[in-house]
């Protein structure tokens, strides 16, 4: 099958934490556990200032189809459910846990009885798992397939594309084994006809892993992909490992597909055996600003600059602290923020990495129509948002962007044309409710 | 805490870090020129670009915008300018030149990437219309080969036996603009070019190989079309032009296709010898709507 490449940006690797094998660090005098860790309603807490909890307690429940619970990630007291503003820049609710250092276990953290789909599922929602390499979407949505007939692949996403980030990579050679368990278990209960794992080509070690541990499984191909940035974005992994496009407005579903982070599948076939449910997160800490980058594993809702502390604190004052990688990840307002589910890395930036430079005048070079995996057109599109024509600007398919970031990256007049991307489709949005 | 939309790390090309690139391009050839045409090359090249940027400044001054000689596109505008003018254009001309190529066609357009039409190749035509008599007015190096004529008034004019050989036209042996005379220069340029990323294939190749076929198919000799008139300096330099020429890069065949067609009907059938100026800029008017209808099929974006 010969599938056109899609475009990308070749953007530098600096991969130093590759073979940092996680460790984990003391558990946090505080954590503080927003209730909003997914998109979807926020779930409800169901505890209150004063409440001793346990390591894996529910403490908010879901509050709708897409949506999970919240577990505590320490054993101790809540001392009090603060609104907390998050760094997309929506207001949560979130309980803050003084932690007793104990870890006691909570009597409800046992293995789930799974033995039909339905009770599957369950199990994935009540574990509070959402993907682990992205968005926070809740997994049991994916899952939750009408006619399991029509899924043909179920596409693992091991293509950790994002420059700094190794925490996928750590999961794929150390838990190996727990990532082909989920993809059985989603085979058993979900019923894809193939399974593809896709690898970024710059990983040789968890290819040939993989190629070995599945050598007698035909329905499990590894898939080798160029180190292209952003391979890991859901459609760009789907059009390259199956020649299909999901079309606008659609999901994977739509075209037979399901696709899956590595460590998201460890985690399923884990809280199938154990039942603890997502408290922990095991994240690339990194960055020009940390003193000594790793891969830690961290309780969920440890305040980040904890974390940094474990990595031998700042070795030059931090000016820009990002959650996840540097192509889509998020610039946070200072260090007290807390450590979210879906967060694989934190990195800290000095001062020449946190500046940009200056932007100029767009010299039409094309370098972002070149660069756009999409095949969007970036600078026309900056030209739509400035004179407000909404239906150029879906003409030009801004609905599609996936804010990969390839355009701002190549682009030699530094132009913001993701911001201005996202603002488009806000834009774009709001005129169609008003309709 | 600095806090911004990702992404958070950046390419390390600027706009000029590009501009350097062309002009490191650019370079050979002036060289060349300098060899084959004396000192007098330099000062036509000086003063189009001193004015060029001066123009720029002056300019940005006035309209109390932001200052951007520092990004060399003046800079570049200026050497294309004199790249395009024969030796012995009076140097008032010259300069007056410069001031149309950054002013009208620049700076009116709300400067750099807003302009629709070449700076440098507007400024010649103003010039070439204006000073017919000196900017036809040819000079060689050597007084070997033929003065006062370029390969392609040599052939218009039926004169083929007069006519330099392809050596002597590829090394600069001929006579011509100061910049376009060897198209071993400009080619190891455009070699830097794509090496550098700068520009893409598109446009060279597919205007040049145009150029090639359709001289071929008329039954002229495509390696002298090839080889004189601007073709090359046009083709590498001139309708690479990122704001004058498409985006896409289907586009940007198209747009090279374009280019060369005029360019073979000009020189074929029209008065002026030299066509390729008047082709890029026929084809910078209907750029944009090239870009507009060779636009990328967006991923998934069929169905709707
Ligand atoms: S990459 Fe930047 S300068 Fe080039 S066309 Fe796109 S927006 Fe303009
Ligand atoms: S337009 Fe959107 S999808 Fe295309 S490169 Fe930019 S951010 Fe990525």
């Amino acid at each position: 099958m010969s599938i056109k490449r899609l475009s990308g940006v070749h953007a530098p690797h600096h991969k130093n934490t590759a073979e940092c094998a996680p460790q984990r660090i003391p558990t946090p005098d505080k954590v503080i556990i927003p209730m909003n860790m997914h998109i979807g309603a926020p779930s409800t807490p169901v505890v209150k200032a004063g409440d001793l909890v346990k390591v894996g307690q529910v403490i908010g429940e879901a509050a709708g189809f897409v949506s999970v619970p919240v577990h505590a990630s320490v054993s101790g007291k809540v001392v009090k459910i603060d609104e907390l503003l998050m760094a997309n820049g929506a207001k949560a609710k979130a309980v803050v846990i003084e932690a007793d250092g104990l870890q006691e276990v909570a009597e409800t953290v046992v293995p789930p009885t799974v033995e039909t789909t339905e009770q599957f599922l369950a199990a994935v929602r009540a574990s509070g798992l959402v993907g682990l390499g992205g968005a926070g979407f809740p997994t049991v949505v994916k899952l939750s397939v009408k006619n399991p007939n029509s899924i043909d692949y179920l596409l693992i996403n091991g293509a950790e594309c994002e420059p700094y980030i190794t925490s996928d990579l750590r999961t794929m050679i150390d838990d190996c084994e727990h990532i082909i368990k989920g993809a059985a278990l989603i085979k058993k209960f979900v019923g894809q006809k193939k399974t593809i794992i896709g690898i970024e080509d710059n990983k040789p070690e968890a290819i040939k892993l993989f190629q070995e541990k599945t050598a007698n499984d035909p329905d499990f191909e590894v898939m080798a992909m160029p180190s292209l940035y952003p391979q890991g974005g859901e459609k760009v992994l789907i059009h390259n490992a199956t020649g299909r496009d999901v079309p606008e407005g659609k999901l994977p579903l739509d075209v037979g597909c399901i696709v899956i982070n590595v460590t998201t599948l460890a985690f399923i076939s884990k809280y199938i055996e154990t039942g603890m449910p997502l408290i922990e997160k095991c994240l690339t800490v990194d960055g020009s600003a940390v003193a000594k980058p790793g891969n830690v594993i961290a309780p969920i809702g440890t305040p980040i600059a904890k974390i940094f502390e474990f990595c031998g604190g700042y070795k030059a004052e931090p000016r820009k602290i990002l959650y996840g990688g540097p192509m889509m990840g998020i610039s946070v307002p200072s260090d007290e923020v807390p450590l979210l589910k879906n967060n694989n890395a934190v990195l800290a930036f000095a001062e020449k990495e946190a500046t940009l430079a200056p932007t100029t005048a767009c010299i039409k070079c094309g370098r972002c129509v070149a660069a756009c995996p999409v095949g969007l057109m970036p600078a026309t599109i900056e030209h739509a948002f400035k004179i407000k024509n909404v239906d150029m600007l879906n003409e030009l398919k801004v609905m599609l962007c996936m804010e990969c970031g390839c355009c701002s990256f190549v682009c030699p007049a530094k132009r913001e044309l993701v911001l201005t991307n996202k603002l488009a489709k806000a834009m774009v949005r709001e005129a169609s409710q008003k309709k | 805490m600095i806090v911004t939309c990702s992404p958070h790390i950046r390419h390390q090309d600027t706009t000029k870090s590009i501009m350097r690139d062309v002009l490191i391009a650019l370079a050979p050839a002036l060289l060349v020129s300098v060899f084959v045409f004396g000192v007098h090359a330099l000062v036509l090249v000086a003063v189009c670009v001193a004015f060029a940027v001066g123009a720029e400044y002056v300019f940005e001054k006035a309209c109390g915008k932001p200052i951007t000689i520092g990004d060399y596109s003046a800079v570049v505008t200026g050497l294309l300018l004199a790249y395009n003018l024969p030796l012995g254009l009076p140097l008032w001309m010259a300069a007056f030149g410069s001031i149309v190529a950054i002013i009208f066609a620049k700076q009116l357009f709300g400067g750099i990437g807003q302009n629709f039409a070449n700076p440098a190749i507007t400024a010649r035509i103003v010039l070439l219309i204006s000073f017919t008599g000196p900017m036809t007015d040819w000079v060689t190096g050597y007084p070997d080969t033929v003065a006062g004529a370029t390969p392609l008034t040599l052939m218009a004019t039926g004169q083929t036996d007069k006519m330099p050989s392809i050596a002597q036209m590829a090394l600069g042996q001929i006579g011509g603009c100061i910049g376009e005379v060897s198209a071993v220069a400009l080619l190891i340029g455009f070699a830097y070019l794509l090496y550098r990323k700068v520009i893409t294939w598109h446009i060279t190749i597919s205007f040049i190989a145009t150029v090639a076929v359709l001289t071929a198919l008329l039954g002229q000799n495509p390696v002298y079309h090839m080889l004189t008139g601007g073709l090359m300096l046009g083709a590498i330099f001139m309708a690479t032009d990122y704001s004058t020429s498409p985006q896409t890069p289907k586009g940007r065949v198209i747009f090279g296709i374009g280019c060369g067609i005029l360019t073979v009907l000009i020189r074929v059938y029209g008065n002026y010898p030299e066509g390729v100026s008047f082709a890029i800029l026929l084809m910078n008017i209907i750029a944009p709507h090239i870009s507009n209808y060779t636009r990328n099929k967006a991923l998934g974006g069929a169905a709707k």
